[in-house]
């Protein structure tokens, strides 16, 4: 595994392009663009105010940069550096920014939720949505790019429309039952949109494209709900977490649960792998004195004898949005895992076996466990818990890497490129990237589970 | 009890009448007062009678109260003291034999009270006892009554303090149930309430949401604006479309389309998915089809053969059914009826092995039962001891089976009745007791059986004894005469002679009381007389104890004594014994293998020999 040299980084803003050949990153009010490969700077520029959003467009021609505190929104384009757009939302102020799919729109919420401007690069139009509703994920296009679903409230009454985001048409306007949208996610296949209730109450409904329902679920009643919800890559499962601490995931043939992952404190089955990491012994540092003394003990992963217990936290029972319940889920790329993540032991994340619909694994980090991802190329999950290290899974056995550079480097954050081949880990204002080995060199370096590093 | 109490009956009544006499008698007649004081008591009844006496009959009015005393007697019935007079004229003389008779009437009669008194009394005793009886009986039950109507209160009051308890607990789960009520009522109320404000508030924010939006729109406001180099193309190259009202339907029903379109794919894709899942089930199943058919056809060849079977049929059916697949090996024509053919021919293909697999089972376990028979043939015998044996335990089993049982119902008879156990225990007992008894007589004959052991054991160690002594003073004369021989005749004539009498000095002594007396008491004497003697015989010659042993001096001794006179001592023996010492010699070899324990027997023997010999006596 090698590391880049560390870059500033501001607002943790580093986006691979969708295309895999660029890399933009945000320092202050500068957008720098990047060769992933050489990470030569191939642009530079500078925006009005500290930026504090950066998406690339579809297509990767196309960089914006939102300024939120000034209402502004500027985009830049890769192949003509000369060339510039500022779009000003003025007094309506700015909440949120993003592209539409095809690259030619910015889609901007004005503040307190008022409206959504859509404004087009190729003409001058400009079109309004109102009544959007504020929550956790109100907008969704599907993967191909065709639609755009929208939750709305008008009336104290749940509706969700959907957008030809082509012409941005209205294609369909149904009310939802709900008492009050959280969120609304298209199945990859984009056919089925998955739309689930506020956390006070577990409901989760899926709509076809053409506003029909589908199916309702409700786990159960008065306690809460829903936490988190992720559909599997092949369209095949839905997976919902919830406040209970457990998972439940549906089929998308009857959209009934096929099984129900409970994330248990204790785990005594033989079969599963449980990785524990274990802080390495400083012998090393005594035969080079010259390494700074700041830097954190090395660690590495132990194979726990079942049963083993996990770290649980007692959440605050007299808190709002309590640290319990499944807050994060991930399927990997070819469906066959789900990576968990149950809030009240913070510092483990769970594999399951989505295959045999069971529990596959559980990794054990020292400390809670900020984000993962999966590789998009195959089955291999990247772990980060604020420390200077990066973990990697998979299922030949698991790594805790150490990120090399002067100082700290608190990874916070990480995101994986396209093929799999380098992991950009953001810390508060720095990044890198990790190259990981190719194929002939992975083998090597994932040594057997027993004999993990 | 009724005799009595008739009798009491009577002497009550005679009393009540005394009594009514006494009262309703005005002036005071010498018979009420007499019957009052034999009321009072019998014992000083001779002095008042002479005292009344005394004061009721004085000189001068002998005649009047002779005449009184005639007027009342008359009256109870007695005759008359007076005799009988011819004539009025003359005077009434008393008659002395009629006052006689009237005086031991009377006195028998007074006896008789006086017995019935004292019937009475006692009656009254015994009724007075039993009162007092009765009366402590009634106290008891009272007693009795009386604490159990306190229990009884007491446990009203418990019956009453518990329902009290569950009222109030009914009372309180009511009231709980009441409050969880409500609370839910609050719940729901509170929601209701907190949903209706939410929307009001909702409906408010949205006013000033509208509000805002007219105002920031309206305005005018020029910041609201894009600054854009140039247009850039669009993504697809194609130009941007103005939307005009005409066009908008048909972008709409484009719009459709594409979405149905993109449904219609989907679902085109899902089906096109279910029919590869199916396809390859499809295949399995006919593969797995293929392999039981060409499982199931070489192994039903013998009961198709049999025909008479009714599988038979079933296989042939099935094999047609077979063919009939194999030919229209078009697995996609999935309409109803190839579908039920297959349905149809999978089940039954699968009855068949089913039916295959339970025949298999069937022949397994013939096969096993064969195999044993072939092992009954080569050893019936030894089956039959298995079964013996098997039986034998299971004997056993029940017995032990039926002791378990009786135990058990023992254990439950004490736990369920005190009683009962008691009464079983004492079955118990008593059977206990016969079991005893009988061990006890079997004892017994044991016991016996052993003392005519032993009896017979001393007798030969009688026998034995007394030949050992002949065998000694055999040994004594031989060694004499051996003496003699070396010596000169007539020094061993005088020489014998003198050794003889020192030698049978003791025996010689006893010689007189054996030949007096009866001759079992002859070992007795024997050991009283020579305990030295008899005690280095036995170390010399040690005595056989066991029986067999003993056998064999006795038939010698019986021989010996049927040549000798029976009556004829050891000590008189020796001098016969003298010429056949040889003989003697040689069953005194016999008798050495013995072991010591002779010593013991020989102190038994003047014990059981007197039975011992009688036997030889006749």
């Amino acid at each position: 595994m090698n590391f880049s040299e560390v870059f500033k980084l501001s607002s943790q803003l580093c986006k691979f392009s969708p295309d895999g050949k660029y890399l933009a990153s945000c320092v202050q009010y500068r957008l720098v663009v990047r060769d992933v490969d050489t990470l030569q700077i191939l642009q530079l520029y500078t925006c009005l105010d500290q930026i504090q959003h950066v998406e690339w467009s579809a297509d990767s021609r196309f960089i914006l940069c939102a300024m939120y505190k000034r209402g502004l929104v500027q985009v830049w384009s890769l192949e003509q550096p000369e060339w510039h757009c500022k779009i000003d939302e003025g007094s309506a102020g700015l909440v949120a920014s993003c592209w539409s799919p095809d690259g030619r729109h910015v889609l901007n919420t004005t503040e307190f939720h008022l409206r959504i401007t859509v404004w087009s690069l190729c003409t001058k139009s400009v079109s309004y949505i109102k009544y959007p509703k504020a929550c956790q994920q109100g907008i969704s296009f599907s993967r191909d790019g065709r639609y755009l679903a929208l939750a709305e409230r008008r009336d104290c009454k749940d509706y969700v429309s959907i957008f030809v985001c082509s012409d941005w048409q209205l294609l369909r306007h149904f009310d939802a039952d709900t008492q009050d949208l959280a969120g609304i996610e298209w199945a990859p296949n984009g056919c089925v949109l998955a739309a689930w209730d506020t956390c006070l109450e577990y409901k989760i409904l899926l709509y076809s494209l053409d506003g029909r329902l589908l199916s309702a679920y409700c786990a159960y009643e008065w306690s809460l709900g829903i936490k988190s919800v992720a559909w599997s890559p092949s369209s095949q499962f839905l997976a919902v977490g919830s406040y209970d601490g457990k998972v439940r995931v549906l089929n998308h043939v009857t959209w009934k649960v096929i099984t129900e992952f409970g994330h248990p404190a204790t785990i005594s089955d033989p079969k599963i792998v449980v990785y524990k990491e274990a802080e390495k012994s400083l012998q090393r540092a005594l035969g080079r004195p010259a390494c700074p003394p700041p830097r954190a003990a090395e660690s590495k992963y132990e194979i726990a004898s079942v049963p083993v217990s996990l770290q649980t936290v007692k959440p605050a029972a007299d808190r709002a949005n309590p640290r319990v319940g499944v807050g994060a889920l991930a399927f990997s790329s070819d469906n066959y895992f789900l990576a968990t993540r149950n809030d009240n032991v913070p510092n483990a994340v769970w594999i399951w076996d989505i295959q045999k619909l069971r529990l596959f694994a559980v990794l054990e980090q020292l400390s809670p466990v900020r984000a993962f991802q999966w590789d998009p190329q195959q089955p291999r999950l990247a772990i980060c818990t604020g420390g200077s290290k990066v973990y990697v899974w998979s299922p030949a056995g698991c790594v805790s890497v150490q990120v090399p550079g002067e100082g700290d480097f608190q990874v916070l954050s990480l995101c994986w490129h396209l093929n799999g081949d380098s992991l950009a880990l953001l810390s508060k204002d720095h990044f890198c990237l990790c190259f990981l080995e190719t194929e002939a060199g992975v083998h090597t370096a994932f040594r057997p589970p027993d004999h993990c590093t | 009890m009724g005799d009595w109490m008739t009798i009491t009956d009577t002497g009550l009544s005679s009393e009540s009448k005394n009594i009514s006499q006494y009262t309703s008698e005005t002036k005071m007649s010498p018979s009420s007062l007499y019957s009052q004081q034999v009321l009072c008591s019998s014992i000083p009844l001779s002095k008042n009678v002479h005292s009344f006496f005394s004061a009721f009959c004085t000189e001068e009015n002998i005649e009047q109260s002779i005449s009184y005393l005639d007027q009342e007697l008359t009256t109870f019935g007695f005759p008359s003291l007076y005799e009988e007079s011819k004539g009025k004229e003359t005077k009434k003389e008393l008659n002395i034999v009629a006052v006689l008779n009237c005086m031991n009437e009377l006195l028998v009669l007074q006896r008789k009270n006086l017995l019935a008194q004292e019937n009475v009394e006692t009656q009254n005793l015994k009724l007075g006892s039993d009162m007092d009886h009765l009366q402590n009986c009634y106290a008891k039950l009272k007693e009795q009554l009386e604490t159990s109507r306190r229990e009884m209160i007491g446990l009203q009051e418990r019956d009453r303090q518990l329902q009290c308890k569950n009222r109030n607990l009914h009372q309180l789960l009511k009231n709980e149930k009441d409050e969880v009520q409500k609370l839910q009522n609050i719940i729901a109320s509170r929601a209701t309430q907190y949903n209706h404000d939410m929307k009001r508030k909702e409906r408010e924010y949205n006013k000033l949401k509208e509000r805002l939006h007219q105002l920031v729109m309206n305005k005018k406001d020029k910041k609201i604006a894009m600054e854009v180099l140039n247009y850039v193309g669009r993504a697809d190259g194609k130009r941007g479309s103005w939307r005009t009202g005409k066009s908008e339907a048909s972008f709409f029903l484009r719009n459709e389309d594409e979405m149905y379109k993109i449904l219609l794919n989907d679902y085109e894709y899902r089906q096109k998915q279910i029919l590869m899942e199916n396809a390859e089930l499809k295949k399995v199943l006919q593969q797995m089809k293929k392999e039981m058919i060409s499982l199931l056809s070489p192994q039903n060849q013998k009961p198709r053969e049999r025909a008479d079977d009714s599988t038979g049929t079933v296989i042939s059916d099935f094999e047609e059914d077979a063919g009939e697949l194999n030919r229209e090996s078009m697995w996609d024509l999935s309409c109803e009826t190839v579908r039920e053919q297959l349905t149809n021919s999978i089940r039954k293909q699968w009855r068949i092995l089913k039916s295959h697999v339970e025949k298999l089972d069937n022949q397994v376990s013939k096969v096993h039962l064969e195999g044993f028979n072939d092992e009954d043939v080569i050893s019936r015998q030894d089956h039959e001891q298995e079964t013996e044996k098997l039986e034998l335990e299971i004997q056993q089993c029940k017995e032990m089976i039926k002791t378990q049982q009786q135990l058990l119902q023992q254990q439950l008879a004490t736990a369920c009745d005190d009683d009962t156990t008691s009464l079983l225990r004492d079955c118990y007992l008593l059977e206990e007791k016969e079991r005893l008894k009988e061990e006890w007589s079997l004892f017994k004959e044991q016991k016996k059986n052993f003392e005519k052991e032993r009896r017979s054991f001393t007798e030969a160690a009688i026998r034995l004894g007394m030949e050992r002594k002949a065998f000694e003073e055999e040994r004594a004369s031989w060694l004499k005469q051996q003496f003699l021989n070396m010596t000169t005749f007539d020094h061993q004539n005088s020489e014998n002679g003198r050794l003889f009498s020192a030698f049978s000095g003791n025996s010689d002594q006893d010689n007189p009381t054996v030949h007096s007396r009866p001759r079992q008491k002859k070992p007795h004497t024997m050991s009283n007389g020579s305990p030295v003697c008899t005690s280095k015989l036995a170390k010399s010659l040690p005595a056989s104890p066991s029986t067999s042993d003993f056998c064999q001096p006795r038939s010698c001794v019986s021989e010996h004594s049927s040549v000798n006179v029976l009556n004829i001592a050891p000590e008189e023996t020796k001098l016969n014994q003298v010429g056949r010492e040889s003989a003697n010699q040689k069953w005194s070899m016999a008798s050495r293998p013995g072991s010591q324990e002779g010593c013991y027997s020989g102190c038994s023997w003047t014990y059981t020999s007197s039975h011992v010999e009688k036997d030889d006596l006749p």
